[in-house]
């Protein structure tokens, strides 16, 4: 029992602790935002790395749960003869709930996942340390321009993944089962409100990136600098970024839309 | 060692150092002086801290007691950029080389000019030669790290390392796991380079037979302590246990080939635990 309740406490202790390691390394980590934007190059190099590379998974990924939204929608709704309602139905789900979070999370397995390995490896190879000791900090050069790029790509392949998420349901949809072409567009356009559901939906994966982006560069750099610590922390990175990403999906939900 | 003030022409004085890894003491109390233009090595088994040394000069870790000052200024004490300041004349060498692997052997030597000067490029293109040329390996600059031998990762990492031309440079076991061949090859330089640009070097290393070769003055630690020091002639001659074990190699000594743990015996016979 005793054993039990001291083992609680080391836990939390160690929780709030890593918190605490959390919240100085993003204090760390906001100044040298100046640095970042004094040397643009190594922001565009990594919003290749970060963003670019991630431009297929997002894509394909976008494709085909638009093509699953066109089919589950157009079932349901034509049992109430509402098919021609199928175009506002799958642009609400991506542009307000699955666009920002299914892309975040396969934002967090694709890159946020190598962005943790990579700093982690860093460590272990004594190359932060390397660059601290030749004056150089890895918090400006190394860390800050990953951050921002990781904030930067997240709302537009978020945006991308719903754009082509539209474009999939569409296919499905008017190409397969149906719906009248001018419907799905026009419903569309005259249901989705710009302020209500893009605009909150681009807030969701501001927020996402930015937490996604946080968590894999510090489990890198606070990874143990071995091959089972690395392989661990970019364990944690997805684990912990899945949760965090749904969790504040619900918090956001429930601020955003909780009035209507 | 006991006086408080450092020699007159010591570039690095370390001052009564007690530094702390949570409950085991890596340093007690220690006093080491470095020279200026010398090559000082610092020997001792693995685990003594021989590394955790070279990370308190360079500002890497915070001692628990007492000071390290470097050309008059206390590492410890300094800001933020004052330090980073004061790294830039000091070159590192790590024990892996921590060469940045995203970038080729060019770009690695050029790293520390491009982040810390504004100078030209064709100017660059002449430093990063001339150093590439110092270590023997201008030949290699396309390379890429993961193409590199150990040995050559090193020296292209010596050469990064006196890229910025630094008052000295710290070596953390410059020898270890290297072929005998890379092995003379890394003690010349870093005796010629010491001796052409009038570096001061500090060497961690437990390679008896190179280190002795190329040092002009050693200290022995062991478990916290320093357990001996003098010139490499006089360290050749001491009497002193614990040396002799350390440059004889013998496996029993001064510095027990057991790791702390309670009698053979009875541990063999307390049944019941798994441990």
């Amino acid at each position: 029992m005793i054993d039990n309740l001291q083992n609680l406490g080391a836990q939390t202790r160690a929780s709030f602790n890593k918190l605490g390691r959390g919240t100085f390394f993003l204090l760390q980590t906001l100044s040298g935002t100046l640095s970042v934007l004094l040397r643009p190059r190594l922001l565009v190099n990594q919003l290749y790395s970060v963003g670019v590379l991630s431009f297929l998974i997002i894509t394909i990924s976008g494709l085909f749960v638009g093509m699953v939204l066109g089919l589950q929608g157009y079932y349901t709704l034509s049992r109430f003869g509402a098919e021609e309602t199928l175009g506002v139905m799958v642009a609400a789900s991506l542009v307000r709930e699955l666009g920002p979070v299914v892309s975040a999370l396969l934002f967090a397995g694709r890159a946020g996942s190598a962005l943790t390995a990579e700093i982690g490896l860093m460590k272990a190879t004594e190359q932060l340390s390397g660059m601290e000791m030749m004056a150089v900090d890895p918090m400006k050069r190394i860390i800050a321009p990953r951050f921002w790029a990781g904030c930067i790509s997240m709302p537009l392949l978020a945006a991308l993944f719903s754009a082509v998420g539209i474009i999939g349901g569409q296919l499905v949809g008017s190409g397969l089962l149906g719906v009248d072409e001018g419907a799905y567009w026009s419903q569309m356009q005259a249901k989705l409100d710009f302020q209500d559901d893009i605009v909150n939906g681009i807030l969701k994966s501001i927020v996402f990136g930015f937490i996604t982006s946080w968590i894999a560069l510090f489990e890198g750099y606070d990874a143990i600098p071995t091959s089972e610590g690395v392989s661990r922390a970019t364990t944690r990175t997805v684990v912990n970024s899945a949760f965090s990403i749904l969790g504040l999906d619900f918090i956001l939900t429930a601020l955003m839309f909780g009035d209507h | 060692m006991d006086n408080s003030a450092p020699p007159l022409n010591s570039l690095v004085s370390v001052r009564h150092l007690s530094f702390s890894r949570g409950d085991k003491k890596i340093f007690d109390d220690i006093s080491l002086d470095f020279e200026r233009g010398k090559i000082t090595a610092i020997m001792g088994p693995s685990g003594t801290g021989k590394t955790t040394l070279l990370k308190l000069i360079g500002g890497q870790l915070h001692p628990g007691q007492g000071s390290v000052t470097v050309d008059g200024q206390n590492v410890h004490l300094l800001r933020r950029a004052e330090l980073y300041n004061l790294r830039k004349r000091i070159g590192m060498l790590f024990q892996s080389g921590a060469l940045l692997t995203d970038m080729n052997v060019y770009d690695n030597v050029a790293f520390p000019l491009r982040e810390h000067t504004h100078l030209s490029e064709s100017m660059i293109r002449t430093l990063v030669l001339m150093k590439l040329q110092a270590v023997g390996l201008r030949g290699a600059r396309k390379l890429m790290p993961n193409e590199l031998s150990g040995g050559m990762a090193r020296r292209i990492a010596l050469a990064r390392a006196i890229a910025l031309d630094p008052m000295m440079i710290l070596y953390d076991e410059p020898f270890t796991g290297q072929d005998p061949i890379s092995m003379g090859a890394l003690a010349h330089l870093i005796k010629s380079l010491n001796n052409t640009l009038g570096l001061t070097s500090i060497i961690v290393s437990h390679d008896v037979h190179e280190t002795l070769l190329i040092a002009d003055y050693i200290y022995v630690i062991s478990e916290g302590k320093i357990v001996g020091h003098g010139t490499t002639a006089a360290i050749r001659q001491s009497a002193s246990p614990w040396i002799q074990q350390f440059m004889t190699g013998a496996a029993d000594g001064p510095v027990p080939f057991h790791y702390p743990a309670k009698d053979y015996i009875d541990d063999l016979l307390s049944s019941g635990k798994r441990y």
